[in-house]
């Protein structure tokens, strides 16, 4: 491919040219999809031949605007959101070529389904104190602990996996980073059921578990280092989406709104109008910040954007059951199911408030979110560490 | 329509620096602590260098009508610098207040043609003669009289920037409605006294009228609109002052809380403190975006200018308000003194939350405007 800048206009001009080839009333899904991949349509800001044109990431906008309205397929991005959203970032920066051109197609197609491995149950917010044992065997590495609260481990193919390979440095230094096979023997998922009912995330166990050393990701002990690539991703995944004006959840709870005059009070129409100014407040912020990233100077503001996502759903969804006032008192659905896809805005009232819940948990709580801030934006002091110097088997636990 | 640009452009980064550099000089927080309390309380050689010398006092005028035919954009970004110093300049009452309500005039009468120039041009101070609590939609004032001379009669209360001003934009209702007349100060039959006011650095005065002489700036076809507008882009720009405020507030607590030991180490380490300030500054964070979008929307006029005036104002008072109390009561002892300047900011904070509209007031408006009936 040429070195010519793609522009915005380009870039409409070969979705027009890969439409005319690729009628997507005929053509199959898959085979549209594999073939948008190809032609470097899937995600513009990837270099070409992995399913970019390395054009600036915020043209993806124009791109997914034109499939939109030619009526294309997509790739489902609720079903593949952390292949989507963590795993193809990291595995971009730091994989060998073989394993971009191994993994990267099929993550994006949705033809395989990733999960997270890296919090355990003594190790989450404070990750870097996982226990998880890589050692190595020949040409492989045996994996053998415990992973816990991995959403979509019981749909995946694959997963990102943090492990510990030295126990006798430091926490943040004995890690390594793995492609993890979740069809291997040794890996046994098993569901945990949430506050809604249902199991979207798991337990998994590792037990001997077999990874060949061609599945690593960065060097031996750099696990830490490739993992604060994902976490840093996971938190733009998480609450960093273009909206327009009541997109999410906000434009859930006005609809009810709109539509039940009889369930309105005083005090509730107060609260709305403060939370539907605040959304729009952050929804603003989030153009701005994405104008920021266009011309080159990305600003701290991405830091918050989870903060306020996860703050302003919970007050959103919370205010809907409430305004529900006798319907607040049901729930759709306490059954225990396996969903295939994560969707905050989805299912009722009581749904989305109890999965709301979640949001300043997953992907960093909200009180280490604002630890970052306060120090990494802020320059506030950080917080004390009594565990920076001492070998990772010898930390309290 | 085009996106809205919420960033700052190169432009808009130079004229922040200067008026920046002018501030920095000359409204050092002890003289303007001592300027509070004496007979000029308002820093005229300042207006004067602000005004006209850096052309700031006709920025959102256009060039053949005497000013710097730039737009409220770079308006909002000197007021964002005049709240960050809390700056004794009757900007928001003359170039804000009383210039935008002249544009609403007919450009062909030479009345109101002829004081906008003046008033772009900071050759004279303007204010506009309704209470500083009157948001935009509310209806025209029914404060002041006029007869068919053009004699006005009648009070108004709490007007901004008034004891500074040369001359009054008087919403009056005469024999055929509503107008807008210009009253000399000094002129008979004028008396404007200034309140003891809880904001030290803008201050409010009652104007009284008793047969004063008022010359028409704009007759019944164009006052209301005019005025509104006016109150319209005052409240829109004032977002940007209190962006101005809660930064200030934001960094001069960041920076104390590092600064001050308790415990034998920083209070800023410690992680109640932190996370009360991380949140400031995600207020910030969105309140900037808002100021922006409202700027940006009064400058081009957008269909969605009423939204964004309403998200601004009702966002940004609250942060700014927000900003400052957390300033006063982080800094302990010395947050309570007169002596420290946190309290010139909480002042202006909270007569902001007042000024052009509550955030009550203008969620109000929006919910009209965004269909969310009550
Ligand atoms: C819906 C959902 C989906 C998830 N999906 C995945 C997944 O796919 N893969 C995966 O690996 N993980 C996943 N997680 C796990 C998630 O990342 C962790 O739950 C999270 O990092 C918190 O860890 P923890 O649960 O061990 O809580 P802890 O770290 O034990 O925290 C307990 C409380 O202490 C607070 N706390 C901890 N440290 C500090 C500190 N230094 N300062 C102040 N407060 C502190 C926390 O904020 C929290 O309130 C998911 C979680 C949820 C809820």
């Amino acid at each position: 491919m040429s070195e010519s800048i793609v522009d915005a206009d380009e870039l409409r001009h070969r979705v027009a040219a890969f439409l005319a080839e690729h009628d997507p009333a005929t053509t199959d899904r898959l085979e549209f999809l594999r073939a948008r991949f190809d032609a470097g349509l899937a995600w513009v800001h990837y270099p070409a031949g992995l399913g970019g044109l390395g054009a600036p990431r915020a043209l993806q906008q124009v791109v997914d605007a034109e499939f939109a309205a030619a009526g294309a397929p997509d790739n489902n991005p609720r079903r593949i959101g952390i292949g989507l959203g963590m795993a193809a970032p990291t595995i971009l920066r730091f994989g060998t070529e073989e394993q971009k051109r191994r993994f990267l197609r099929p993550l994006w197609t949705g033809e395989e389904v990733w999960c997270q491995l890296f919090s355990e149950p003594g190790a989450g917010s404070d990750l870097a104190a996982l226990g998880t044992r890589a050692v190595r065997d020949g040409a492989d590495w045996v994996v053998t602990g415990q992973k816990v609260w991995t959403s979509t481990a019981h749909t995946a193919r694959w997963a990102i996996l943090v492990t510990r390979t030295d126990p006798d440095v430091p926490k943040h230094q004995g890690m390594t980073y793995f492609v993890c096979d979740m069809t291997d023997p040794g890996v046994e998922v098993r569901p945990l059921r949430q506050i809604t009912g249902e199991a979207e995330f798991n337990e998994v166990f590792l037990n001997g578990a077999r990874i060949p050393d061609a599945h690593r990701l960065g060097a031996v002990g750099e696990g830490w280092k490739v993992a604060q690539t994902t976490l840093m991703n996971e938190r733009v995944a998480i609450g960093g989406h273009a909206l327009p004006r009541e997109g999410g959840m906000v434009g859930v709870v006005a609809g009810t709104w709109r539509e039940r005059p009889e369930l309105r009070t005083p005090d509730l129409h107060d609260r709305l109008l403060r939370l539907w100014v605040e959304v729009e407040a952050f929804r603003l912020a989030g153009v701005r910040l994405r104008q920021q990233l266009a011309v080159g100077e990305p600003g701290p503001e991405g830091s918050g954007m989870k903060l306020a996502f996860a703050r302003l759903n919970q007050a959103l969804s919370g205010l809907e059951v409430e305004l529900l006032a006798d319907e607040g008192l049901t729930y759709d659905d306490w059954t225990m199911r396996r969903p295939e896809q994560v969707d905050f805005t989805g299912r009722e009232a009581g749904y989305r408030y109890l999965r709301a819940k979640g949001n300043s948990i997953e992907g960093g709580t909200s009180e280490i979110l604002r630890n970052i801030v306060a120090e990494r934006v802020l320059g506030l002091p950080a917080e004390p560490r009594v565990d920076k110097d001492v070998a990772w088997k010898d930390l309290p636990r | 329509m085009s996106d809205p640009d919420l960033l700052y452009s190169d432009v808009e980064d130079d004229l922040r620096a200067s008026v920046r550099d002018l501030l920095a000089d000359r409204c050092e927080a002890s003289a303007l602590l001592a300027r509070v309390e004496s007979a000029e309380p308002y820093d005229r050689k300042l207006w004067t260098t602000l005004a006209a010398e850096l052309g700031t006092a006709g920025l959102h005028v256009p060039e053949e009508r005497g000013g710097q035919g730039a737009s409220t954009r770079e308006t909002a970004l000197v007021l964002e610098e005049l709240g960050r110093s809390v700056a004794p300049v009757p900007f928001l009452g003359s170039a804000v207040l009383a210039t935008t309500a002249l544009l609403g005039a007919d450009p062909a009468g030479e009345e109101a043609a002829g004081l906008l120039r003046r008033l772009a041009a900071g050759e004279a101070t303007g204010a506009l003669a309704v209470p500083l609590a009157t948001g935009p939609g509310a209806p025209f004032p029914q404060l002041v009289g006029a007869d068919p001379e053009g004699t006005l009669t009648g009070r108004v209360g709490t007007v901004a920037d008034a004891s500074a001003a040369d001359v009054l934009v008087v919403p009056a209702t005469g024999p055929d409605g509503p107008a807008l007349y210009a009253v000399d100060v000094a002129a008979e039959g004028v008396a404007v006294t200034e309140r003891v006011s809880l904001d030290l650095t803008r201050r409010v005065a009652d104007v009284a009228l008793s047969g004063a002489r008022g010359r028409l700036l704009a007759g019944p076809e164009r006052a209301a609109a005019a005025l509104d507008r006016a109150l319209l882009t005052g409240a829109g720009l004032l977002a940007s002052e209190q962006l101005g405020v809660a930064q200030w507030c934001l960094d001069q607590t960041v920076g104390y809380v590092q600064e001050r030991y308790q415990f034998g180490r920083p209070v800023g380490s410690f992680q109640a403190l932190k996370h009360r300030l991380a949140d400031v500054w995600l207020e910030l964070v969105a309140a900037r975006a808002a100021a922006r979008y409202a700027a940006d929307a009064l400058a081009s006029d957008r269909p969605d200018t009423g939204v964004a005036v309403a998200v601004a104002q009702s966002y940004c008072a609250s942060v700014a308000v927000h900003a400052a109390e957390e300033c006063v009561q982080l800094h302990g002892g010395i947050g309570m003194t007169w002596e420290h300047p946190a309290h010139l900011y909480l002042k202006r904070a909270k007569a902001d939350e007042i000024a052009l509209g509550t955030p009550g007031r203008h969620r109000t408006t929006l919910a009209d405007l965004v269909d969310l009936p009550a």
